[in-house]
């Protein structure tokens, strides 16, 4: 005879809790995780070296962690801004863990960091589904990525708690449809905030850094309708934390 | 490949059901999947079958309850189907106010364990006295 168990657990329940825990323990001594998630090439790097590259000229402790599949340019890159920066090397995982970032997280991390960002591995499907402890969860797109990027990731987009478009200043040259963009994110992510960067001109430089510190100080974070699911009848996972 | 994290997820969530030692094998594990959970099904039964070769799950079947999207309107007491891409703005008050009633479901509601194994192979750990006994 078969025995067939009612288990009712949550697939990423481990990882979830894991994030719970870490998220806790940060904010315990005042840091908060960003976490960004972004395609290849969508100006990240750029963008978070700009960001880091102010935070240590306005005197603010950040930090920043950059996943990647195989190579360290990225930390290299982001060293120049001369924050503490770690490169961690996934080995093929497409996307962070928050076991995985707490182990990189642990004995390195200065304990006067306020914000520790976390550029997540370069593509918006695996990441989309893991919580890494993050108080800040940004989705990225450059203007070359078309304005139907939200509706082809709406999990990566619709789970955003902001939303920055890069590469601003060839928006014209590619002929970026702004307002068809917005539609499509706010189809997704109703209320979210959108800011227009560029690395090269400076527009929006330091808005990140400022949500991020608005977060930091105890402002309310948007809370994307993808993330706010009722609990469902009679299938709510454990009430015990 | 997403889909390989979570059908390495589900192995160790069952595994951990299982119990120590692990030694029960399964018939089929049963999954709830959200339109909105970011999971291709087809794709997480390719992956479940690699990840479960030489564990308790070694050649269980994976089947799978669709969830669909939908999402209320608290203010307007309206209810819709997202769809998928979904769409979360309130087709009423055009608001921002919406929140899932379903749809982001990703949870193994069952699993079916194999017969267990002879008696004599598995001690009782509690010496009870062998009255009243079905
Ligand atoms: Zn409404």
């Amino acid at each position: 005879m078969c025995r067939v168990e009612d288990l009712q657990r949550a697939v990423l329940a481990k990882n979830d809790r894991g994030a719970e825990a870490l998220r806790t323990e940060l904010a315990a001594r005042g840091t908060v995780i960003v976490n960004l998630l972004s395609s290849p090439g969508s100006g990240k790097t750029a963008l978070l070296e700009a960001e880091l590259t102010l935070a240590r000229r306005r005197g603010v402790p950040v930090a920043a962690i950059t996943a990647d599949l195989a190579t360290e340019n990225d930390a290299t890159r982001l060293a120049r801004s001369g924050v503490p920066v770690k490169q961690v090397l996934t080995d093929g995982l497409c996307h962070l863990e928050a076991d995985m970032l707490r182990s990189h997280v642990e004995g390195w991390l200065p304990d006067d960091t306020r914000l520790l960002f976390v550029e997540n591995v370069g593509n918006l499907v695996c990441p989309a589904s893991y919580d890494l402890g993050e108080s800040l969860r940004v989705a990225l797109a450059s203007v070359t990525e078309g304005e139907d990027k939200p509706l082809k990731y709406p999990s990566a987009f619709g789970l955003a708690q902001l939303v920055i478009v890069t590469k601003t200043d060839i928006a014209e040259a590619v002929e970026f449809d702004e307002a068809a963009f917005l539609g499509n994110v706010r189809q997704v992510n109703p209320g979210v905030e959108v800011i227009r960067t560029s690395a090269r001109t400076g527009e929006g430089t330091g808005g990140l850094l400022e949500r991020a510190m608005a977060v930091q100080a105890g402002a309310a974070v948007h809370r994307p309708v993808m993330a706010r699911q009722a609990v469902a009848h009679g299938h709510s996972h454990s009430h015990s934390h | 490949m997403h889909e390989m994290s979570i059908a390495m997820a589900v192995v160790g969530q069952v595994e951990e059901a299982a119990g120590p030692g692990g030694v029960r094998a399964v018939e089929s594990v049963r999954l709830q999947v959200g339109e909105l959970a970011g999971v291709v099904p087809d794709a997480l039964r390719f992956c479940f079958e690699l990840v479960c070769a030489g564990t308790v799950l070694d050649g269980a079947e994976l089947s799978f309850d669709p969830v669909p999207g939908r999402a209320r309107c608290e203010p307007c007491a309206r209810e819709w189907d997202t769809g998928m891409p979904p769409h979360l703005c309130c087709p009423e008050c055009d608001g921002a106010a919406a929140e899932l009633v379903s749809g982001r479901e990703l949870r193994i509601t069952e699993v079916r364990w194999a017969p267990e194994p002879q008696p004599e192979s598995q001690p009782e750990p509690q010496p009870q006295p062998a009255v009243d006994r079905e």
